[in-house]
């Protein structure tokens, strides 16, 4: 009977932590909601499939429901015109919930800075795990999962505040809108590109 | 400068003044129109039996960087059974409100391309049956994005566009229209509409 790992008992009985064994269970069977818009879609289902085997971590289902997905993964760009619907999706999903960030242009925009594009997506919904890449390759994506499920590991299920959703203010941001404004200042080579003409 | 295209050679017989001028570019011939008669000239170049340009390509806009440039809207049209391709360009002065006739009545398939140059450009097109933008949402409220003078971001901070965005209805992004198979019925073929009326698909045919 050893004291340290997650169960400890006989044949017949048990102890364990409530954290550990609710945490071992949800890090060990996430199903994840994908949102792919792009290119790292693309890794995403090679991730997914037989040479990578993303269902040796758990995940070997794909809830294309929002309710019935425990961790959105934003793989690819996002315009502003789907803004609304990844929140839509993340509000419809149910605690708890994670989101895994994948890729470049999904962390912070990527390449796209302009007009039609937003400047990564934790200015519309909370994000866990940020993996980058353009696009990242399938062992990146599971480092990222690994990343989330040592996180989930961490958690407890008595901190009520990991599961509230944090809103700005009445108008709907996730952030202040001045974060927002620095999130999405214009870096590297954009830099030298003005926003007026 | 290649050897004029018989078809302007065609369209300088029959509308004289109304060709303004005609050059050839990597063996294409580009043929410049008045854009008063522009409608007349896309529909005769369609209909007669000698041109039969029965397939619209393409149809977009371009704005040049120098100011003093007018605004081109480009039909290139191609022959299907002749195998010859045309492009038409009509010039819009910038003083002017930039407007052209539509050619939905010509070829159905202008339709949404008409509606991109619209969204992008800001360029209207008088008789379209339903002249909304396409790609940007129906409110989009900063203007028209390829047009030269529009700042790359967009003209608001990023801020009010996430404010703006999150805050719209999904409904004003997509309309439940333009996904609805039922409307689209009457312009299936009808080997596909009687495929459909039999379930397989579950649409519904008028």
């Amino acid at each position: 009977m050893t004291k340290t790992g997650v169960i400890a008992g006989s044949q017949s009985w048990l102890t364990t932590r409530l954290d550990a064994v609710v945490n071992w269970s949800r890090a060990n069977s996430l199903w994840p909601m994908p949102f792919g818009t792009a290119c790292c879609a693309i890794e995403f289902m090679a991730t997914a499939a037989a040479r990578f085997d993303v269902a040796r971590f758990g995940m070997e289902r794909m809830a294309f429901s929002p309710r019935q997905s425990d961790v959105l993964i934003c793989a690819g760009r996002l315009p502003f015109k789907l803004a609304p619907v990844i929140r839509k999706i993340w509000d419809q999903m149910l605690q708890p919930k994670w989101c895994i960030s994948m890729g470049a242009c999904a962390s912070s925009g990527g390449i796209f800075d302009n007009y039609a594009m937003v400047q990564g997506i934790d200015t519309i919904v909370p994000v866990d795990v940020y993996v980058p890449g353009c696009p990242p390759r399938p062992e990146g994506l599971l480092h990222g999962i690994l990343m989330l499920q040592k996180k989930i590991k961490g958690e407890s299920v008595f901190d009520p505040t990991l599961r509230v959703e944090k809103l700005a203010g009445e108008n709907g941001l996730f952030l202040e809108p001045a974060v927002v404004d620095e999130l999405s200042e214009p870096f590297g080579n954009s830099v030298a590109q003005t926003r007026s003409a | 400068m290649g050897a004029p295209d018989a078809s302007v050679t065609a369209l300088q017989a029959r509308f004289g003044r109304a060709v303004l001028r005609s050059e050839v570019s990597c063996g294409d011939s580009i043929v410049y129109v008045a854009h008063e008669k522009a409608h007349d000239i896309l529909a005769w170049l369609k209909t007669d039996p000698d041109q039969r340009f029965d397939y619209l390509t393409d149809l977009t806009a371009v704005e040049y960087r120098d100011r003093e440039r007018p605004v081109e809207v480009v039909y290139n049209l191609w022959s299907l059974s002749r195998r010859v391709a045309l492009r038409v360009k009509i010039e819009l002065v910038r003083e002017d409100p930039l407007a052209v006739a539509t050619v939905t009545d010509l070829w159905q398939g202008a339709n949404w391309m008409e509606r991109e140059v619209w969204d992008m450009f800001g360029i209207k097109f008088a008789g379209h049956p339903d002249l909304r933008r396409i790609l940007m949402w129906e409110n989009y409220s900063e203007g028209f994005p390829l047009r030269k003078d529009f700042p790359l971001r967009g003209r608001f901070s990023r801020a009010e566009q996430t404010r703006r965005a999150l805050s719209d209805e999904l409904e004003k992004h997509y309309s439940m229209e333009e996904l609805s198979v039922d409307e689209a019925a009457p312009y299936l073929p009808r080997e596909m509409q009687e495929r459909l009326g039999r379930g397989s698909g579950g649409g519904r045919t008028a």
